[in-house]
């Protein structure tokens, strides 16, 4: 579904990607972990173009994406929850919701994902007309979710869903990240709490100083006594 | 709690009736006949900076893009218009149009490289361009330099004027309540949320950049055809400020918060006139108390609403309030 092929990303005069590779195949949870500064979150926003890389490729559904804008990935299905949430603080969480379907326009299925939405996250249909800048962390991380959700989405890029959150409802929030893929969206995962994201992952990349240094399906990595001593806290 | 916030609704609903009063009262008024003249030239003024503050408010209350150029679009479309008027003889509203069309055009020339700018950057740099194009004015010999432009038949009428403005303010909430309206508000609210939704945040950026530059260049070209007369002094940088304070005095994102704003302080340092020297003190010291005490503006981003209206003759409002 998505292989990222020998990335190369700088931030000026810095190089934060020196060739990353891994690939995501449909249906899966893939996980990127990694300390901080590692180039993770670098890597998803390049590959949902919010950067521009300066060598390697970007290939979805076998096209390749390099020269794609942003804005464009989200009609091939392409869909980022960006790190911190970016709710719009301003708007109800319904508002907020009808814009994560901003591009498409059959109302019919639009309508049937809200409910969908709703299912998954009882919670924002309680509070579907507050303000999104008055929900808490938590509740913010689910409308981001909700939102993107509602763009349907089939390579969903999650960056960082348990950054600020208590431990109970980031338990919450990767089930529901297991629901999702549940039924059918493939999800590259990008976390800190490399505990949680195992757990749920079928495969996953350790990254360091923006390459590749290790990788294995989930179980394997968390049974891996350098991951342990280094992500995984023994 | 309940009892506060049906008094605030029924507010909304009597300013909203008190305005449309007040508008019957001004018309009836100017088509008698029996408006001194004096009235007439501040009225004209009211309705040219209310579409300079809704276009403004536009860009930077709508998409929250800070510009403080405002008025080099305004003059682009004063020069533009007056020209075309006095060299091709063409009809008023042919040159009110192109003046708004030349003033759009260059807003999309100067908002694709700006608009990569954010905040304070972006201030600086159409602050720049309006002292740019009030430069340029200024040295060329089609516009007659610093001395002005004079012999613009003066064709504007105060109703052509209350009709652009309305015109405006139609154009700005179909716009606010389209999809594209939707589109302009999440940018202001989070840009990266707004692309990562498959918003084509650049686009909508030229897009309020060049539309706001539009209706600025047409309330250019009225304001030179009431005029009859033009220099660059007319659009300088504290032109631009003037219609800034109007935005956020009015509260930015709300129309209707910028036309109140942009009456009362289009009228409010005339009416201070008796107090001569001391009158631009009083007007100053009004600004600050505003700011002090609604610093999100007259209307913060909420909009007066007919409904209400109605409601308060079919018998008070409910307590369905948004804030």
């Amino acid at each position: 579904m998505l292989e990222v092929k020998n990335l190369h990303v700088y931030y000026g005069q810095i190089h934060a990607l020196k060739g990353v590779t891994f690939a995501v195949k449909k249906g899966e949870i893939v996980t990127l972990i990694g300390g901080n500064g590692a180039g993770k979150t670098t890597t998803l926003k390049t590959i949902s173009r919010l950067l521009p890389s300066k060598e390697g490729e970007i290939v979805y559904k076998g096209e390749n994406i390099n020269g794609v804008k942003a804005h464009d990935l989200v009609k091939k299905g392409l869909i980022q929850v960006p790190e911190g949430r970016h709710v719009f603080p301003l708007m109800t969480v319904q508002e907020n919701l009808d814009l994560g379907a901003y591009t498409r326009r059959n109302k019919k299925e639009i309508g049937q994902d809200l409910e969908k939405v709703f299912t998954l996250f009882p919670r924002l249909k309680e509070r579907r007309n507050q303000l999104a800048g008055t929900l808490s962390g938590g509740e913010q991380q689910m409308l981001a979710m909700g939102r993107a959700l509602m763009a349907r989405p089939e390579l969903l890029l999650l960056d960082e869903p348990s950054m600020g959150l208590a431990p109970l409802l980031v338990r919450e929030i990767f089930g529901i990240v297991t629901e999702i893929n549940k039924t059918g969206v493939t999800i590259l995962l990008v976390e800190q709490n490399a505990n949680m994201a195992l757990s749920i992952a079928d495969r996953g990349y350790v990254i360091e100083t923006g390459r590749v240094v290790l990788e294995g399906d989930a179980q394997s990595l968390a049974a891996n006594e350098d991951v342990k001593k280094a992500y995984l806290g023994g | 709690m309940a009892q506060q916030s049906k008094e605030k609704i029924n507010w909304d609903g009597y300013l909203t009736l008190a305005g449309a009063i007040l508008l019957v009262l001004v018309n009836v008024l100017l088509i008698s006949g029996k408006m001194p003249a004096y009235y007439r030239g501040i009225l004209g003024f009211v309705g040219i900076n209310i579409i300079l503050a809704v276009s403004l408010n536009l860009i930077n209350g709508i998409t929250g893009q800070f510009s403080l150029g405002h008025a080099g679009f305004m003059a682009i479309g004063a020069y533009v218009s007056a020209l075309i008027s006095i060299h091709l003889k063409w009809p008023l509203y042919l040159a009110l149009i192109c003046g708004g069309l030349a003033a759009a055009f260059l807003g999309i020339v100067i908002g694709l490289p700006t608009l990569r700018l954010k905040g304070d950057y972006l201030a600086i740099a159409t602050l720049g361009m309006g002292e740019i194009i009030r430069v340029v004015l200024l040295n060329l010999d089609i516009t007659k330099g610093a001395r002005g432009l004079t012999g613009i038949p003066r064709t504007t009428s105060i109703y052509l004027v209350e009709l652009v403005a309305f015109i405006t303010i139609i154009f700005m909430v179909n716009l606010m309540r389209s999809t594209h309206g939707r589109a302009l508000l999440s940018i202001r609210e989070d840009e990266i949320a707004a692309e990562a939704m498959g918003i084509n945040v650049t686009y909508y950026k030229v897009f309020a950049f060049a539309a706001g530059a539009f209706f600025a260049g047409v309330a250019g070209g009225l304001f030179a055809h009431l005029m009859g007369y033009i220099a660059p002094k007319n659009f300088d940088f504290m032109r631009s400020i003037e219609i800034l304070v109007m935005v956020v005095l009015g509260g930015l994102g709300s129309i209707t918060g910028s036309v109140i704003a942009t009456i009362v302080l289009t009228i409010l340092p005339e009416a201070l006139r008796g107090f001569a020297e001391y009158r631009m003190v009083l007007y100053s010291a009004l600004l600050i108390v505003i700011m002090l005490f609604r610093p999100q503006g007259l209307m913060g981003t909420r909009e007066l609403q007919i409904e209400e209206v109605r409601k308060i003759f079919s018998g008070g409002g409910d307590k369905d309030a948004r804030d």
